[in-house]
């Protein structure tokens, strides 16, 4: 499944090859590396899932994922206990955790999410301990885990943008706990600033420079020219060895004749395309197709002609060679089909407003709508221009509308690629700017370009400008079903991660759903819990100390954990991109510790009005023991799930896993 | 008993002065020269045509919000005596005689008139002196943004009326809880509350905003409540059950009048009826209910059925099938069965007739009595015209090759059996035992053999080739993941076969359908249908030439232009008072400054003011910057078309709070007379420069009168306003 991204992606590292992802570096950064020590040579191609590995040495990048994955059932275990300071809670939270068949199934595989949970995890762990260490502020512990905080925070993000989520988490205890110390008047404001200083200097700077450093690495790693160029600006290319931009000689000014490459100005636009496909009926005039791809291409090349010449004279190897001016009026054909670059007064596939861009007329003939006025922003009338470095605007005679690309994506009889439109509002966006980038012209000297050089800051901002669209462009396609976020916590739908038919091996991605129902469940209960504790505390009713001291758990302890879990769901809803079930685990996480604590305290408060009779004790284990050992009984149930199933489907009653489909929707 | 009689009978009217004056002059301010421009203006093109709906009582379905408004709107033209009859097509285009402007225009502009009064009304609740409330009544006086968006057939000033008045009873009834809680008085700001949020929401889903901040003050003020214990605790109940009622039940009663209202009046079939259901098409007069009114309501063995694709996106369209077959090879070299087509077919047509077949007869007609067909029953469907079997087999689809295709089976001879069994399911089923009906069911057919549900694949691109004629394709999904509504259909049109012949039977599929029995969807029904189609109804990302970004509100870079005399230089503008904006946006970040100065010196037990102005300051500046905050911020969340006048609301709240930063300043920080006094005068100042801005500015607020050349370009002091220049 997956593992033929990620996978891929280590060995990409291995390769040096440059490539593009919507999730920063270091979780493919750590796999390449683990696939690296492990021995891994990088050839295995990771072409579908299912393929086998053969003798590809891939134990070591699953291991390693496995490693990660299995740190996580300690690291919620200290953080309950810490929070809480009751064993049975932390066990509770722990068995969960290691009979989660989901939690399972995500870790065993090469992927980015046991990294993420680590480091996501990590973060929580060590911001629960250095809280816990604020009665001795500034003593080596309170140190160390201040800055493992950081450490982890720089982690989290560099895998996946989700680590955002647990940033914030830390962000919001980090100010509630500087608002304690500044209402503590026995501190001074010396000290109050020494504090402050600290928290920014290992929750803020520190994690910045890491992350910083793991981009540093990623761009000198990959410097060899990969699938993922295309993304990027012509200036960002010409720093990979093996693009055709890179060292590059070529013409300098652009003139007529000359074979071109046009790239959007906008971060991550595409080459200006068309293909022998027709839009289809009903969508506009029914002529060639006109959209921008990411990819180079061969139907990227377009030759520069002047409105009024012919083919004939430009090709003669002895006419003289003109350049193209400012004002120039042009036309553009497209080198493999042969058709003029067209727009007309029909509306745009998707952008409604513009107008639509097609290829049109037989080997170079065309109307008066293939007329292109074209303009160099910031120069005069008359000046040449320039290749890679002069930003164009392509002004379309007839309509008076601009060239430009509206980042839609469209559909599949436009093979997914970036819609082109003439827009007729003039305003100045990248959009509707264009560079030149190949140039190919034999009857022109080449000149070399070094000029063109990024500085570092300007690589990190635009790759970060190129993931966010990367992300916000991974839209659903029409009709497809696609997994909502409410359906998570219910444990609707799982993700099939191998195999289909009877025959397969297959695993399935699905929660233990007893463990899930019980989370749930929990959360509800948490609710009226923590409700009627905070009512009764505002209400002023007397407490014992040991009441008080639960009522603080169960607001204060989790409390934190509800924050986290709705950290890290939430947002979801206002996501606009694919989403998938397993989004939902680093809420889980958060989930399973809030089961532990909620029911820790529960039984006890039971435990306290029964009290102090021996019952008492006895109700507290009993429940206790009863809930452990549902969960193992449930996992004993569901285990074929994650460590795979063979025969028939469950549908079929002679399947092992015959009457555990408790819900229509779980496909196994 | 009569000792009424030894007491004078004694009226005592209290007029407050200020708030007559106030809405005096916000009635002069907004009505004047209401009637003008005697033309269509911006947005009245897209308003005016749902009133004339209203007028004419036709159905139809508008995705930017509840029916409230639009019912408010057409409330004027129904006591203006409209009759509907207007072409509403483009802007700028002179009304008929017959099209009652001023009564259409009169609702919003009282609406924005009384806003000014309510503004007072506000800041003296929020126990503010009356000269600040005064300065707040006189800002949104001379608001021009708000003033020009009160004159038009447009919603946003009776939303900001609305707003207004749900903070405002909130108000008086917080006040009057102090001392007298339960009392008459209490009930009617406590309900008030809750109808002006339910009316807010119902023009514009912009009001749940301020209903949540709302719902959230009462939370809040609840809370301080359950902390103090000289209140016992039934009390607190009742405290806390009456504002339930109050605020979520009766708002939530009224939301759902409001539709019943809407549905009351639009009982004729219109131009959306596609959007929606069968049942629901068949409830209105005319349209669909003309067709189907009188037909069987159960399916049995024999009907002939027409079947409608559920999903109805983009185009409504019917399972159908003609004599023409799959071509051999497909243009990428794949096969196919060369069997008849199956698509699914945007218009009505003889050839989207059915039969429903029981496998193991092999009569065409109902019996008598008839059979229904039950959930979970296999069936074969039966081609009206052509007689042949619908058949799905595992051969790939023509446009989709992962999914099966399906035809109507011919007998090739070539090792293909039929496979033409279907299983019926109805979705919508109350026990597995239930008939399958006419228009109310919704089914899925499921393939015997090899699982897979019939399926239409209606979205652009995926109709066929030139050989399909442009159909949409019908597959097979053998990985039907759970509902969705491209694999559900419902039966549309319905009759009991009665011709054995096929000769016969071509005769009667011909003829149009009538029988007897009508049936009528519950409004609850109706209603969430409604609701669900107005939330998920998506309308084209749109541009617009006047479209802005959320940014670009606070500082006013952008204006709307929303009429131009067709001859002169006459025009009107959405365009704000600029030294209000700017004051306001310096209020709020004075405010916000101030807090926190405020709050980390008390942190530090260090108390800069008294406690009283302490709370004044945290309860008036929280409840406007607050109500700025959640009208506008959701905004950078939203991906739909913005314009200005979303600002709006936000804008309001965020005028009121500048008195309350003022009179802060001037009593806190203002210590010596000196500073004092000279407070004053600025602020004479500056309030005779918002007068100016208004004044110069009112030409293009009013539309009249018509400016010359150079004076519209004086008037362009942001580069990026769009003033329209008539070229010479």
């Amino acid at each position: 499944w997956d593992e033929t991204h990620f996978g891929k992606m280590g060995s990409y590292y291995i390769n040096r090859t440059f490539f593009f992802d919507v999730h920063p570096p270091l979780g493919k950064m750590l796999i390449g590396l683990a696939g690296y020590l492990s021995g891994y040579d990088g050839t295995f191609p990771f072409q579908k899932p299912g393929d086998r590995y053969e003798q590809h040495n891939y134990m070591g990048m699953r291991g390693f994922c496995a490693f990660l994955g299995s740190c996580l059932v300690p690291f919620a275990y200290l953080t309950v206990l810490e929070l809480s300071k009751s064993l049975p809670a932390a066990l509770l939270t722990a068995f969960i955790l290691i009979f989660d068949t989901g939690c399972i199934t995500l870790s065993q595989y090469i992927l980015l999410d046991p990294i993420l949970m680590f480091f996501l995890m990590g973060a929580v762990l060590s911001m629960v301990k250095y809280n816990s260490c604020a009665d001795r502020p500034f003593s080596a512990s309170w140190w160390i885990w201040l800055s493992l905080t950081g450490v982890n925070l720089a982690g989290a993000m560099g895998v996946k943008f989700v680590g955002l989520f647990v940033v914030l988490l830390v962000g919001l205890n980090t100010i509630y706990d500087l608002w304690d110390l500044l209402g503590n008047l026995s501190l001074s404001l010396v000290v109050f600033g020494k504090h402050l200083l600290a928290r920014v200097l290992c929750l803020i700077l520190l994690p910045l420079a890491l992350y910083t450093a793991m981009f540093a690495v990623h761009f000198t790693v990959l410097n060899k020219s990969g699938p993922g160029d295309g993304f990027f600006s012509s200036a960002f290319q010409s720093q990979l060895i093996g693009n055709n931009l890179h060292n590059v000689s070529i013409p300098e000014y652009l003139a007529y004749g000359s074979v071109v490459t046009m790239k959007n100005l906008r971060m991550a636009g595409g080459y200006l395309h068309s293909h022998w496909h027709l839009y289809p009926e009903g969508i506009g005039a029914r002529q060639q197709q006109v959209t921008a791809y990411l990819h180079k291409d061969l139907n990227n090349l377009w030759i520069i002609k002047k409105h009024d010449s012919d083919t004939a004279d430009l090709s003669d190897p002895s006419s003289p060679v003109e350049f193209v001016r400012h004002g120039d009026i042009i036309r553009l054909e497209h080198k493999e089909t042969s058709r003029n670059l067209h727009s007309h007064q029909h509306e745009a596939p998707l952008t409604r407003k513009h107008f639509q861009v097609t290829g049109y007329g037989i080997n170079g003939t065309g109307d008066s709508n293939d007329f292109w006025r074209i303009e160099v922003v910031g120069r005069k009338a008359g000046k040449l221009v320039k290749v890679l470095r002069s930003q164009v605007r392509l002004t379309h005679v007839a309509t008076g509308c601009i060239l430009g690309s509206s980042g839609k994506t469209l559909p599949k009889w436009g093979w997914e690629q970036v819609e082109v439109t003439c827009t007729p509002y003039l305003k100045e966006t990248p959009n509707s700017l264009w560079n030149f980038e190949d140039h190919i012209n034999p009857k022109l000297p080449n000149i070399s370009l070094d000029v063109l050089k990024p500085s570092f800051a300007e690589i990190l901002l635009e790759s970060h400008m190129v993931m966010i669209r990367g992300n916000s462009g991974l839209k659903p396609k029409d009709n497809e079903v696609t997994s909502k976020p409410w359906h998570w916590p219910i444990n609707y739908q799982g993700l099939r991660f191998s195999g289909v038919n009877e025959t397969d091996y297959r695993v399935y991605l699905l929660g233990n759903p007893v463990i899930w129902w019980l989370n749930l469940v929990t959360l509800g209960l948490y609710l009226l819990i923590a409700a009627s504790t905070a009512v009764t505390l505002k209400r002023g009713v007397q407490l014992t100390s040991e009441l008080k001291e639960l009522s603080r758990v169960i607001l204060h302890g989790g409390g934190q954990v509800l924050l986290g879990w709705l950290l890290h769901y939430f947002p979801f809803f206002m996501m606009g991109r694919v989403l998938y079930f397993h989004h939902y685990f680093p809420a889980m996480l958060f989930s399973s510790m809030l089961t532990g604590i909620t029911w820790d305290t529960l039984l006890k408060f039971c435990a306290a009005f029964l009290s102090p009779s021996t019952t008492a004790r006895k109700v507290y284990r009993a429940g206790f023991l009863a809930l452990v050992l549902l969960i193992i009984y449930s996992f004993y149930l569901f285990h074929p799930l994650s460590y795979g199933m063979i025969g028939p489907m469950a549908s079929d009653p002679s399947s092992p896993m015959a009457g555990l489909r408790w819900m229509d929707s779980w496909e196994f | 008993m009569l000792g009424f009689l030894k007491k004078p009978v004694v009226v005592t009217a209290e007029i407050n002065v200020n708030v007559v004056a106030l809405t005096v002059m916000g009635l002069i301010s907004r009505l004047w020269g209401l009637s003008y421009p005697r033309a269509v203006v911006f947005d009245e093109v897209y308003y005016g045509q749902f009133i004339s709906l209203y007028m004419k009582r036709i159905f139809f379905v508008d995705d930017s919000g509840p029916p409230l408004g639009h019912m408010l709107l057409a409330l004027g033209g129904y006591l203006g005596g409209f009759d509907g009859n207007f072409l509403w097509n483009r802007i700028g285009a002179e009304y008929s005689t017959n099209v009652p402007v001023w009564s259409l225009r009169l609702l919003p502009a009282l609406a924005g008139a009384l806003c000014v009064p309510l503004a007072y009304q506000i800041l003296v609740e929020l126990q503010l002196s009356h000269c600040a409330a005064l300065g707040a009544a006189l800002l949104i006086l001379f608001e021009n943004s708000l003033i020009t968006q009160s004159r038009f057939m447009l919603l946003e000033s009776v939303l900001i009326f609305f707003i207004l008045l749900a903070v405002l009873s909130y108000l008086k009834f917080y006040n009057v809880q102090r001392h007298s809680s339960f009392s008459g008085s209490w009930w009617f700001w406590l309900l008030l509350t809750g109808a002006a949020c339910s009316c807010a929401v119902g023009v514009k889903y912009m009001g749940l905003f301020t209903y949540m901040l709302l719902l959230a003050m009462a939370g809040l003020h609840f809370w301080h409540m359950i902390g103090d214990q000289n209140i016992s605790n039934v009390s607190l109940m009742c405290h806390f059950l009456a504002r339930g009622l109050a605020l979520v039940i009766i708002p939530m009663a009224m939301y759902l009048s409001f539709f019943y209202v809407h549905l009351a009046l639009l009982y004729r079939s219109g131009p959306h009826d596609q959007i929606m259901t069968s049942a629901f098409q068949a409830s209105l007069e005319g349209g669909l209910a003309r067709i189907t009114q009188g037909q069987p309501l159960e399916v049995a063995y024999g009907s002939q059925i027409t079947l409608r694709n559920v999903l109805g996106k983009p185009v409504q369209c019917w399972l159908h099938s003609h004599t023409n077959t799959y071509p051999i090879r497909y243009e990428n070299g794949r096969g196919s069965s060369h069997q008849q087509q199956v698509t699914c077919y945007p218009f009505k047509d003889v050839n989207n007739w059915w039969i429903v077949k029981d496998p193991g007869m092999q009569q065409l007609v109902v019996s008598n009595p008839p059979r229904p067909v039950r959930h979970g029953h296999i069936v074969q469907l039966v081609h009206g015209i052509t007689t042949r079997y619908l058949n799905t087999h595992d051969v790939a689809a023509p446009l989709s090759p992962h999914s099966q295709e399906v035809s109507c089976y011919i007998d090739y001879n070539i090792s293909m059996p039929a496979q033409n069994l279907w299983r019926v399911e109805i979705l919508n089923r109350e026990s597995d035992t239930d008939v399958w009906k006419t228009i109310l069911s919704e089914v899925r057919f499921v393939h015997v053999n090899t699982s897979a549900v019939l399926k239409a694949r209606g979205f652009i691109g995926a109709s066929l080739p030139e050989w399909g004629y442009r159909q949409l394709e019908v597959v097979g999904e053998k990985l039907a993941k759970g509902y969705h509504q491209s694999m559900v259909w419902n039966v549309e049109e319905h009759r009991y076969g009665k011709s054995q012949e096929q000769k016969e039977r071509e005769v009667e599929l011909h003829s149009p359908t009538q029988m007897d029995i009508s049936k009528n969807l519950s409004f609850m029904a109706k209603f969430s249908e409604l609701q669900w189609k107005i939330l998920t109804l998506k309308t084209e990302d749109t541009e617009h030439k006047y479209s802005s970004s959320a940014l670009d509100w606070i500082t006013m870079d952008t204006n709307i232009a929303y009429w131009l005399h067709p001859t002169s230089g006459a025009q009107i503008h959405l365009l704000g008072n600029v030294v209000t904006w700017t004051s306001a946006n310096v209020a709020a970040l004075g405010y916000v400054c101030l807090s926190l100065w405020y709050l980390i010196r008390r942190r530090r037990k260090i108390y800069d003011i008294p406690e009283g102005a302490w709370q004044l300051w945290v309860s008036a500046g929280g409840l406007c910057l607050g109500g700025w905050a959640v009208n506008y911020l959701p905004f950078f969340l939203m991906e739909k078309t913005l314009f200005l006048y979303h600002y709006l609301p936000a804008l309001t709240f965020q005028i009121l709070l500048i008195p309350v930063v003022l009179q802060h300043l001037s009593e806190h920080l203002c210590r010596s007379l000196l500073l004092k006094s000279m407070f004053s005068a600025l602020i004479v100042a500056w309030f005779s420069s918002i007068y100016f801005v208004y004044r110069t500015f009112s030409p293009v607020t009013y539309g009249e009168p018509s400016l010359s050349v150079t004076e519209l370009k004086a008037l362009r002091w942001k580069d990026s306003w769009n003033i329209l220049i008539r070229k010479q």
